[in-house]
């Protein structure tokens, strides 16, 4: 009798897939023991592992045997990412309905800081391309520092970039890390002083016919200006006018809570398909972690110098520059990493309220951010 | 300057426009809805 079955595919087991294995490994390390993100770093780990099993019965395989077969993290990806971009979009539903932009519609000067600091997208694409990267990869990578996975993958699958896998990784990992790469980049660019001005807090009623008018009104703006962000901007404003609507709060439970989840468990390991050891285990990998990195450093200081140059113009009513780091949308990590630093340098210093407002701004700058980029490369000729 | 360079930049100018075109007008909006509603 022919034994050579049980030994077949562990002789079949290449470096490459040896390496994705460790990296799965540490994927759900990080995700349980350290906690970052790991209602998509535990998937995407353990999705890394499976689909590069030799012959993995979970992406299409063809045998002489049998023909072609499908495996369903393939068909997941096809059909929910690949075809549609159906789950970043979905996801976007109920993140539009767990935001509150109560913060932000009290003070609109924080828009800027959302807007700013998108910065560190455009500069990462100019430095992927000097070390050598593709447009459409480069601009794929520079989509890191919208600090927003579903923005991240959402671009990247519609460039078409060869490197989905790195990015989505890179993207969740940072976001995690925000707590520590902030400060660090914060603190290059402010002195002590800085971090401990205050800020004055009134809180002003937002009225309901705002709440409900500010969704439509987002969408159509963003829609006119740069059309190609209308599916995330839509979506995410869908979401956010059924939470403020008022007559549909179990949709809206049900958009924060049930699909929310359900599109997160699914998507992590739909992603995993990227992670093919033929496609991530390459040189290019380590370089987009690096990019990634740089990408959420920029936006940092670029959101704080921004609101340095625009205390000049305001000198009555100055920002801590600190906020305007937290114009990326890493929500809402960033926000208290501020809070957490101005209380550092004054523990009578309170800016969450503050950098809530242009966290949540950050959030609708990213995916406008994400629009222009497929906008700009739908307008090439 | 390479053309990927010169598109990267062009990309640069053209998209911190956008954004800032579109989330100033957004933040406009609000100013004005908000003066709106204090007039009544």
């Amino acid at each position: 009798m022919d034994f050579s079955f049980l030994w077949q595919g562990l002789l079949s087991i290449t470096w490459q897939q040896m390496v994705m294995y460790i990296i799965g490994g540490l994927l759900i390390y990080l995700a349980i023991e350290k906690g970052f993100e790991p209602a998509l770093l535990m998937p995407m780990g353990f999705g890394a592992i499976l689909v590069n099993l030799p012959l993995s019965g979970v992406i299409d395989q063809f045998s002489a045997g049998v023909g072609e077969t499908h495996g369903i993290i393939q068909w997941l990806f096809e059909v929910g990412i690949e075809a549609s971009e159906a789950m970043p979009l979905l996801l976007f539903i109920g993140i539009g309905a767990m935001i509150d932009f109560g913060p932000l519609l009290a003070n609109p000067k924080l828009f800027l800081c959302g807007a700013a600091a998108q910065a560190g997208i455009f500069l990462t694409i100019i430095i992927a391309v000097m070390l050598g990267f593709d447009l459409k990869d480069a601009a794929s990578i520079g989509i890191i520092g919208a600090a927003d996975g579903p923005t991240s993958l959402l671009v990247s699958q519609t460039l078409k970039s060869n490197f989905v896998g790195a990015i989505a990784v890179a993207a969740y990992s940072y976001m995690a890390l925000v707590p520590i790469i902030q400060p660090f980049a914060i603190k290059l660019v402010t002195t002590k002083k800085d971090r401990a001005m205050k800020m004055p807090y009134k809180p002003q009623g937002v009225t309901r016919k705002m709440r409900i008018l500010f969704p439509v009104v987002v969408t159509v703006i963003a829609g006119l200006v740069a059309p190609a962000s209308v599916a995330l901007v839509g979506f995410l404003m869908f979401g956010n006018l059924i939470r403020e609507c008022g007559v549909l709060s179990t949709l809206s439970n049900t958009a924060q809570n049930d699909l929310a989840n359900l599109i997160t468990l699914l998507l992590g390991i739909t992603i995993s398909f990227s992670m093919k050891a033929d496609q991530f285990v390459r040189p290019e990998t380590f370089m987009i972690m690096g990019l990634g990195l740089v990408a959420f450093i920029l936006d940092s200081v670029v959101g704080v110098l921004f609101v340095k140059v625009l205390n000049i113009f305001t000198p009555n009513n100055k920002i801590n520059p600190m906020v305007g780091a937290a114009g990326i949308s890493a929500f809402p990590m960033s926000s208290r990493v501020i809070e957490k630093l101005g209380q550092e340098a004054d523990s009578q210093n309170h800016l969450l309220m503050h950098a809530i407002a242009a966290n949540v701004s950050g959030q609708i700058a990213s995916v406008v951010a994400g629009g222009v980029v497929l906008q700009y490369f739908a307008n090439l000729v | 300057m390479s053309e990927n360079l010169i598109r990267a930049l062009e990309m640069l100018g053209q998209g911190m426009l956008g954004i800032f075109v579109v989330l100033g007008i957004i933040a406009l909006l609000v100013v004005l809805m908000q003066k709106l509603d204090g007039k009544k």
